[in-house]
């Protein structure tokens, strides 16, 4: 009885030590978007490469496509860079880009600085607007819509290589499909 | 340069951290004197060397070098110079290097006050404390170096959190981290008893002015955050329940209990290998705090930096130190012997089941902070616990305990009289329930946690007036004499306790009676709360040093007489473009006003909160109570004799009144 008293502790340590583990894996700011199965919020920009022209999700009805929200002062948004190039050479899925809460001038300096411009287009919400219909809470944020305009996908958090070909990818395969 | 220099510095600081951890250990084993006698100079050494690091990365923010990436993601060349310091802590590697800079200070000091200890003592309490910097410093150096370069260098830095652009932040986290801290010095001595299998009541006379320390700087720490949420966010709460918040209470807690402890262990030669698992638990769930808050498993306002591979280094760090001295607990402490035996009804058994209602209140804080964890990776979904769970499980666990605290300094040792007892304690009880029935109706209304609150509060007070008068009236001294000859120690303890009262009444006052509204405001617009007028003098601009400001004014009247003016102001701090709001306080003994600007709404109106917060500062002043007894008990002329001698020597303390 003694014994098992004094081994107490160290055995709830394993177990929560188990647990910590297990949990390092998961990403608690991966919760179930509520858009997640909804038509993805309207709304027409400005461009950032040339701001006289606008972008509005409605002229993508058709395709299936990624929406990846970034900012010049995010700094998980350069991890993923790189990876966001790759894919914009395979042209597997057309990803345009949303240059949230910043100014032209740095968003374009910072494209040129990080290795080249991997969307398609990317708009300017400089004030966050679109960005709280999206529910954005943290930069970098990707949604995945469907032909329809269905967001069928959300990441929040840099993209991952292994994301990308494990997840991203077989699903934007399906919807292709659909 | 600089940087460089720090970097090496903290190289070189590892590797002396090593042989600090290393050699003394086995030479104590082994009874080898000269290794045991590199303790002193490595830990020295390695104190010398991680000031430097530390001092470099204060000049690198100081001189504004873009150039090195951490100071380029946590300043400004426009923040003011005190902020740009306290930066410095202000983001992961740079509170990493806080804390190995704090342990640091921690081991000099014990190189310094440590002259009395058997030299085999020593040589383990720094080898431990060497071991445990080792891990900091590793993990400093490979995964969250705060000299890391940027080429080519930023133009200017990306300012640092404007949260955290407060005076709070110049004394918050360098207190709590002198706490956290702190306790590695009470689980040195542990693990240094453990390992030299001597249990005795020195071990627990040394231990115990370190932890009353610790516990005093945790205090002030979480006083202060508290205190800085209350004004910087603007909501008018002081507590949240945040994980990191629960992570410096959970430690203060088991602190808590452990302070007591070790004087039972002290006084009564009892309890011995429960005092070592609190010693060994208070500086674990230190650590634990700081793997919650840099790994990214919980989300929190407080977690700046969130990265799998750190949260995996730190992990491992603490399988190693909690899993290791566990093991060495199971392993050893079935060793030691029996304390002094004692009755079912002594203050050996109140102080025993204290100890056990402040260990339950930390586990149960520890599974609320937890359990979002737990049920996501059984894959039960997610959920987040919030305030309701702490505060139907917290309030009952703790109210036990306070009645017992109020108890405990009046009962014998090892054996106290029930009928004698109920006698002493007879007129506090009833008037403590009447105030607890009475007193709610004149102040407005009755709920029955306002009136357990209370009743808790008046307990507190009472018997603490009792406990002195009873301590005051033993001898045939004069008063003067009297007063004087009661010991600092004991003096700690009764402020301390008294702490407790104030701020349970303090919490009860502001939970049952606080009230607030959200008005649209515009110039000329007068709004009424509890019996204040606040009238609406419209907004102007202000210009900061890194920020553009709406500031308001607010006149508070009561029947007529001017009160107040409050000036809540909203900022936008340019860099990071981020809005912030300056609450607006008229601080007094009987309650706060408060005021924070909202939204600008159309035709010059803003949405302004007006709360009534009554007593609301007496949370704090508590807390700063609390620490008062603290910092009293560490004044003991017992810790002031130069040399004492090894003996035990019962305080008068000791001797029930």
């Amino acid at each position: 009885m003694k014994r098992l008293l004094i081994l107490g502790p160290l055995i709830l340590f394993v177990i929560l030590a188990g647990f910590l583990a297990v949990g390092l894996h998961k990403d608690p700011s991966e919760v179930p978007s509520p858009l997640v199965g909804k038509p993805a919020p309207q709304f027409s920009l400005p461009r950032l490469d040339d701001a006289q022209q606008s972008f509005s999700p409605k002229e993508m009805l058709g395709q299936v496509w990624l929406f990846n929200v970034w900012a010049s002062w995010c700094a998980a948004c350069r991890e993923e860079h790189p990876v966001l190039l790759e894919l914009a050479k395979t042209n597997a899925v057309p990803l345009y880009g949303m240059d949230y809460k910043d100014t032209q001038e740095a968003a374009q300096k910072w494209l040129q600085n990080g290795g080249g411009n991997p969307y398609i287009h990317s708009v300017m919400d400089e004030t966050g607007r679109v960005g709280i219909d999206f529910g954005v809470y943290g930069v970098p944020e990707t949604y995945l819509i469907d032909k329809k305009g269905i967001i069928r996908y959300k990441q929040t958090g840099a993209i991952t290589t292994k994301l990308l070909s494990d997840t991203i990818l077989p699903l934007v395969k399906r919807l292709q499909a659909e | 340069m600089i940087p460089e220099i720090g970097h090496f510095a903290l190289i070189l600081a590892l590797l002396v951290a090593v042989v600090q951890g290393v050699f003394p250990i086995v030479g104590a084993a082994k009874g080898n004197v000269a290794w045991m006698a590199l303790a002193k100079p490595a830990a020295r050494t390695q104190f010398l060397l991680v000031a430097a690091a530390f001092l470099s990365l204060a000049y690198t923010f100081a001189i504004k070098d873009y150039s090195v990436l951490y100071v380029a993601s946590n300043s400004n060349s426009k923040l003011p110079l005190q902020y740009r310091v306290a930066a410095l802590w202000g983001g992961h590697e740079g509170s990493l290097l806080l804390w190995a800079f704090i342990l640091n200070v921690w081991t000099v000091a014990v190189t310094f006050f440590s002259k009395h200890l058997p030299q085999v003592t020593r040589a383990r309490i720094l080898g431990v404390m060497g071991l445990i910097s080792v891990g900091f410093l590793l993990f400093l150096l490979t995964v969250s170096n705060p000299f890391e370069r940027l080429i080519p260098a930023a133009i200017d830095g990306r300012d640092l959190n404007p949260l955290l652009q407060d005076p709070g932040m110049v004394f918050h986290p360098p207190m709590l981290y002198m706490g956290y801290v702190g306790f590695s010095v009470a689980f040195a001595f542990a693990i240094a008893a453990l390992l030299g299998g001597e249990l005795d009541a020195a071990w627990a006379r040394w231990s115990r002015p370190w932890t009353t320390l610790a516990w005093v700087f945790l205090t002030i720490g979480i006083m202060a955050g508290s205190n800085w949420a209350y004004y910087e966010l603007g909501w008018g709460g002081w507590w949240f329940w945040d994980a990191v918040e629960n992570a410096s209470f959970m430690p203060w807690l088991v602190g808590t209990a452990l302070i007591h402890s070790l004087a039972v262990t002290e006084k009564r030669g009892s309890f011995k290998a429960w005092t070592v698992l609190l010693a060994i638990g208070a500086f674990s769930l230190s650590l634990l705090g700081t793997f919650l808050v840099r790994s990214g498993v919980l989300t929190s306002v407080h977690a700046f930096a969130t990265d799998p591979e750190r949260g995996l280094f730190i992990l491992a760090f603490l399988v190693i130190v909690i899993g290791g001295s566990l093991a060495l607990f199971a392993w050893r402490a079935s060793s030691v012997g029996k304390g002094g035996a004692f009755d079912v009804l002594s203050r050996e058994s109140f102080l025993l089941g204290n100890n056990v209602l402040l260990v339950v209140a930390a586990g149960s804080v520890l599974l609320g902070t937890l359990y979002p964890l737990f049920l996501d990776t059984l894959g039960l979904g997610k959920i987040s616990v919030g305030p309701p769970y702490f505060d139907s499980v917290f309030a009952p666990l703790m109210a036990p305990a306070v009645f017992l605290m109020g108890v405990g300094p009046i009962a014998r040792w090892k054996k106290a009289e029930l009928p004698e007892l109920a006698l002493r304690l007879r007129w506090a009880f009833f008037i403590s329930l009447a105030t607890a029935a009475l007193l709610p109706l004149w102040l407005g209304h009755w709920t029955p946690m306002i009136g357990l609150g209370l009743f808790l509060a008046a307990w507190v007070l009472l018997v603490s007036l009792q406990t002195l008068r009873e301590r005051l009236t033993v001898s045939h001294q004069s008063l003067p004499e009297r007063i004087r000859s009661v010991p600092l120690a004991w003096w700690g303890m009764w402020f301390a306790h008294l702490g407790i009262g104030i701020f349970i009444l303090g919490v009860t006052i502001v939970k049952g009676f606080e009230t607030e509204t959200a008005v649209r405001m515009k110039t000329g617009d007068v709004a009424h709360l509890s019996g204040f007028a606040f009238t609406f003098d419209g907004v102007k601009s202000i210009e900061g040093p890194n920020y553009i400001a709406a500031q308001g004014t607010i006149n508070v009247t009561k029947n007529g007489k001017a009160i107040a003016t409050l000036n809540p102001s909203k900022r936008i701090y340019t860099v990071q473009n981020m809005p912030m709001s300056e609450a607006g306080i008229a601080a007094s003994l009987t309650g706060d006003v408060y005021a924070s600007l909202g939204e600008k709404l159309q035709d010059g109106a803003w949405s302004v909160r007006i709360y009534y917060k009554p007593m609301v500062d007496w949370i704090w002043g508590g807390c700063a109570l609390m620490a008062l007894g603290g910092l009293l008990a560490l004044s003991d002329r017992r810790y002031r004799a130069a040399k004492r001698k090894a003996v035990y020597q019962p305080v008068p303390g000791a001797v029930a009144a």
